[in-house]
């Protein structure tokens, strides 16, 4: 069971695509699987035969178990696969430093930083420092009830703030951007294409957000443990509403390296299969920061709260004619405000302006995007 | 295709836009993204399906024109295609 986000801890299997025997290729869909950010079709990561399903529909098992054994070409048949463990996994320090500190791991009380949420030893840490009587960390609140989507969501957006306002040092910038060029572009290239081929403003922000996280790469990272981990890839959490309440952040994978017209088909795609609930495991599990924009809603500026383990989060405002000055004159001009909310462990507040000024810089010249 | 048929078929690529939405309380000349939850991903959406349905091809300039029920009913039908 993949850990699609550090809010998620189980996911109930709904159907399988494939049976034993079956040939799959990386990349194929091969289960669908329930969680609290609803259905997700689950991608394989190597080629092979299936051998064996090891979790049957219906079934709801904590993140990290096995779902089926994959035997992969040219590799013999494997023996019989151990018991499947309900127990938190945790590395050997954690549960050394859990048994000098007290720490009971075996509760599920104590939240994973690590890796598909392995409990680290700084994690065992935090825990044992909470004093006596404190409310236990969000990752096992009480249960939602199974059927209420709306309530677990809720649940697990609430957890991973928490978490998030708890142990991130947020810090907070913004900047207001001249949007003059960009739209007059924008409309310009949008006369000449099929409307399927339009552009919407919010991909040019996209792009401008990846390509600036090239010159600040310490803000496309995960935190692991007690330090950051720079991604070499920039997956773009698109911050996404569901029209049945609440909201998803799947990945724009290489947002960077895509050309605007197929980040566009991308980024459209993306957001279609977000409200009809066809997302993959791949796209909840990849993103390396997050992009919001409420903009769409008439607001001035969104600050927002990192998605752990990431270590940023970029916010967009409603663009808006405002006054500006130009060439010493007062005119009208759309501008949007950008807003960036990082992680104070990881960056400080100079390279988060020049990621800002980045961002900027690349809005008033959208024929690099 | 008469004017009730038209509407009909506009309220049926909103209603797979906003399938949330109650669209029989739908006022016909209040601007649609002021009744609707519509992004502009899903305003890109009902473009691309009233040309590939409808046959009508709205450019973005006239967006305006199409902001209430009623005028997007009257841009398409001055614009559909074998409309004499």
């Amino acid at each position: 069971m993949p850990q699609l986000g550090a809010d998620m801890t189980a996911g109930r299997l709904v159907e399988w695509y494939k049976k034993p025997g079956d040939a799959v290729q990386r990349g194929d869909i091969i289960a669908e699987v329930d969680t609290d950010k609803g259905a997700i079709e689950i991608e394989v990561f190597s080629s092979g035969v299936i051998e064996r399903i090891l979790v049957q529909p219906g079934e709801k098992v904590p993140v990290g178990t096995p779902l089926a054994l994959i035997r992969e070409s040219g590799e013999p048949a494997p023996a019989a696969p151990a018991p499947t463990s309900t127990r938190p996994r945790a590395s050997p320090a954690a549960r050394k430093a859990a048994a000098a500190l007290g720490v009971d791991l075996e509760k599920g009380l104590v939240p994973g930083t690590g890796p598909e949420g392995t409990i680290t030893r700084a994690d065992v840490e935090r825990a044992a420092a909470l004093p006596a009587g404190s409310p236990p960390p969000p990752a096992a609140p009480a249960a939602a009830p199974e059927g209420d989507r709306q309530a677990r969501m809720r649940q697990a957006i609430a957890a991973a703030m928490t978490r998030s306002k708890r142990e991130i040092p947020h810090f907070y910038l913004s900047t207001t951007i001249d949007l003059h060029t960009a739209v007059t572009w924008l409309a310009a290239q949008n006369a000449e294409r099929p409307v399927a081929d339009r552009l919407i403003l919010g991909v040019l922000f996209l792009k401008a957000v990846a390509l600036a996280l090239r010159d600040v790469p310490e803000l496309n990272a995960r935190w692991e443990g007690e330090r950051a981990v720079t991604s070499d890839r920039i997956h773009l959490g698109v911050a996404t509403f569901l029209r049945e309440g609440g909201l998803v952040a799947p990945a724009l994978h290489d947002a960077d390296r895509q050309p605007l017209d197929e980040l566009m088909r991308t980024f459209r795609d993306l957001v279609n299969r977000a409200r009809s609930g066809a997302l993959r495991s791949s796209e909840l599990a990849d993103p390396t920061i997050t992009v919001t924009s409420l903009g769409e809603r008439g607001v001035d500026a969104v600050f927002g709260v990192i998605y752990p383990p990431q270590v940023a989060i970029v916010g967009f405002g409603t663009v808006v004619e405002r006054p500006w000055v130009v060439d010493q004159a007062v005119v009208a001009r759309l501008q949007v405000t950008a807003t960036l909310a990082a992680d104070h462990r990881v960056t400080d507040g100079h390279r988060g302006g020049l990621f800002l000024s980045a961002v900027a810089t690349l809005l008033q010249q959208p024929e690099r995007l | 295709m008469t004017r009730p048929e038209l509407q009909e078929a506009i309220l049926k690529i909103l209603g797979g836009i906003a399938p949330e939405a109650d669209l029989t309380r739908l006022k016909p000349q209040v601007p649609l993204r002021d009744q609707l939850d519509i992004d502009s991903m899903d305003l890109l959406n009902f473009m691309i399906e009233i040309d590939r349905r409808l046959h009508v091809n709205v450019p973005e300039i006239d967006y305006p024109k199409i902001a209430t029920l009623d005028g997007c009913v009257d841009y398409v039908a001055a614009r559909l295609p074998g409309r004499g």
